[in-house]
């Protein structure tokens, strides 16, 4: 698929998402990119950002048309395409899309942890279209602290899914209907997924209390 | 007529599970009841978390791999076909055409061994206890071919990015050939006991009604979503893995009710079978590995891929960092996204139609809580 062209948006993880406004020349400065270091290797290393292309179609003009400032870029990758919203554009570009292009189906909400970034999470919405047969992921990146809105009054399916990342994230959506952790116990401290959290690492409090055991490892 | 000839009815909490048989593991629902009335339900999940997407990022893409076969345990080789593909993605390479015949195979039996358990435990939460014994043996049949392919019959470990773990067995296409033949009759046995069975229809008619508007805002998919007249599977909407080249129908239903999905997975179980058969005809010659690396080093980027899974669509959501371990690895579980939708399909009904409607979800604890 799209593969070895050359990369143009340059809205890769590392980077804080569709901070550079989108498709300029080259990829000028991600500037301060902690790119992972890897000395040595002399080999031509392959480059640390997704080297997503600009998506254009009706759909993506129709977004950014709409949508302007909050819709920063329409990307593909690897056949897949995506969207990248502001934090406060992600619901209503949810929105559109349900009502206006039938994108009828949210599949999936979930969040990445980019510790390094100021935007620390990547929230992730997938989202399907039955009668196109078409797929579509809505990226939004959003700071430690911030309180998205939620998706419920949009998709019922958000309920278990906005909750879940809540539960691993410590991500809480703003008018959420019943904002509790769902597989973790209630009372847990700490947020599982989140980069910073260990493998190893408990609530040993609520080990020591609920189970009646020093430590679970 | 006087009220005070009727007794007051309060609220009732009354908690089922997490060890109840009909739950299919370890599910707590809290019910609120009044009478045999549900007036709501309350789901704890989580007793079988064991943070399978954390573990995912401490390892390398090949160690995590068996890692899926223990969420969606009795469907695990349509869980190892998921990441596999979804790592491929990532990798921009296929798996050659034998390994993907091979794949299809399996994974079609697969399907057929997860809906015999769902059929067996089903039939056994309504009161019909004999097609659990039917189901377990035809099952049987279908592990011994795994046991003789992989070594493993629940968690198998059948695949490998970019092909096949193993190359097939001496026998296997003859022992496949002969499930294939001897299955069909045996469904028809199956249909006998129930599909016309006055009680069965009776449990099922009715029970439970998710319509397809409901299902589309739950995120409800599988057979759910066809019993419901959808006629959406991913093995055509997006084929993977050379479905493209079966030639199959997709049973579909109008009223999305229990007895419809019954009907629906009944038919999936044929049309696998039917799968199968055609794909074990000829598989192609050739190696059974891509070109893949010993050490599985995606580029910086992400991609989503799903199957059709048993119980509905099973996606990954892989994202690279470059390095040989996964970033992040997302699941999108059938089970959790299909659980959701309890609450819509047995409020109002009564608490009979509770253990009937989650026989029909068919959940696994397992995938739901990861």
């Amino acid at each position: 698929m799209p593969d070895e062209q050359k990369p143009e948006g340059s809205e890769g993880p590392p980077p804080a998402q569709g901070e550079a406004p989108k498709p300029q020349a080259k990829p000028a400065a991600p500037a301060a990119k902690p790119a992972p270091p890897k000395p040595a290797a002399p080999a031509p290393k392959p480059p640390a950002v997704m080297m997503a292309m600009p998506w254009d179609s009706d759909l993506a003009r129709d977004l950014k048309e709409r949508f302007p400032g909050r819709v920063l870029a329409t990307s593909t990758y690897l056949g897949q395409n995506f969207i990248v919203a502001t934090p406060e554009g992600a619901i209503p570009v949810l929105e559109f899309l349900k009502l206006e292009a039938d994108f009828d189906y949210l599949v999936d909400i979930t969040a990445v942890d980019w510790p390094k970034r100021a935007e620390r999470f990547d929230l992730v919405y997938v989202v399907y279209s039955f009668p196109r047969n078409e797929r579509v992921r809505i990226k939004t990146a959003i700071a430690d602290g911030f309180h998205p809105q939620t998706a419920v009054d949009v998709h019922l399916t958000a309920n278990w899914l906005e909750r879940e990342v809540f539960d691993m994230f410590g991500i809480e959506f703003a008018g959420h209907p019943d904002m509790r952790r769902i597989l973790m116990p209630e009372e847990w401290e700490g947020y599982p997924l989140r980069k910073d959290y260990s493998i190893i690492q408990q609530d040993q409090r609520w080990v020591r209390e609920n189970l009646g055991i020093e430590s679970g490892q | 007529m006087p009220d005070a000839t009727f007794l007051d009815s309060t609220e009732l909490v009354l908690n089922m599970g997490p060890q109840h048989p009909s739950t299919h593991g370890v599910l707590r629902v809290i019910l609120k009841l009044d009478g045999e009335k549900v007036l709501g339900t309350d789901c704890v999940i989580g007793y079988l978390h064991r943070g399978v997407e954390k573990i995912a990022e401490n390892r390398t893409y090949t160690q995590f791999n068996p890692y899926v076969d223990r969420m969606d345990y009795v469907a695990a080789i349509s869980n190892g076909l998921g990441y596999c593909l979804a790592v491929e993605k990532l990798l921009n390479v296929e798996a050659p055409p034998r390994a993907q015949a091979v794949r299809v195979i399996l994974t079609e039996l697969n399907r057929i061994a997860s809906h015999l358990i769902w059929l067996g435990t089903h039939a056994l939460d309504i009161g019909a206890v004999t097609p659990l014994f039917y189901c377990f043996r035809e099952r049987e049949e279908a592990l011994k071919i795994f046991e003789n392919y992989c070594g493993a019959r629940l968690t198998t470990h059948a695949f490998r990015i970019g092909g096949l773990q193993y190359e097939t067995y001496e026998g296997f296409e003859r022992e496949v050939k002969a499930f294939c033949k001897m299955f069909g009759p045996k469904v028809d046995e199956y249909e006998e006991l129930l599909t016309n069975n006055r009680i069965w229809m009776g449990r099922l008619k009715g029970v439970g009604v998710l319509s397809a508007d409901e299902c589309k805002e739950y995120g409800v998919t599988g057979p759910m979503l066809r019993a419901a007249g959808v006629k959406w599977d991913l093995r055509k909407a997006q084929p993977y893995s050379g479905y493209e080249k079966y030639d199959f129908e997709i049973p579909t239903r109008e009223n999305g009710d229990t007895y419809d999905r019954y009907v629906v997975r009944m038919q999936e179980m044929r049309q696998a079978a039917r799968i199968v058969e055609q794909a074990v005809e000829n598989i192609p010659e050739g190696p059974i590995l891509g070109k893949v690396g010993k050490v599985i080093k995606p580029p910086v980027g992400e991609a989503y891929v799903s199957i059709e899974a048993p119980k509905g669509e099973l996606g990954y959501y892989v994202v690279s960092d470059g390095s040989t371990q996964p970033y992040r690895v997302r699941v999108r579980p059938p089970s959790f996204v299909n659980l959701q939708a309890l609450d819509r399909m047995v409020r109002g009904g009564l608490i009979a139609d509770v253990v009937a409607v989650i026989g029909t979800l068919d959940i696994v604890l397992g995938e739901v809580d990861r």
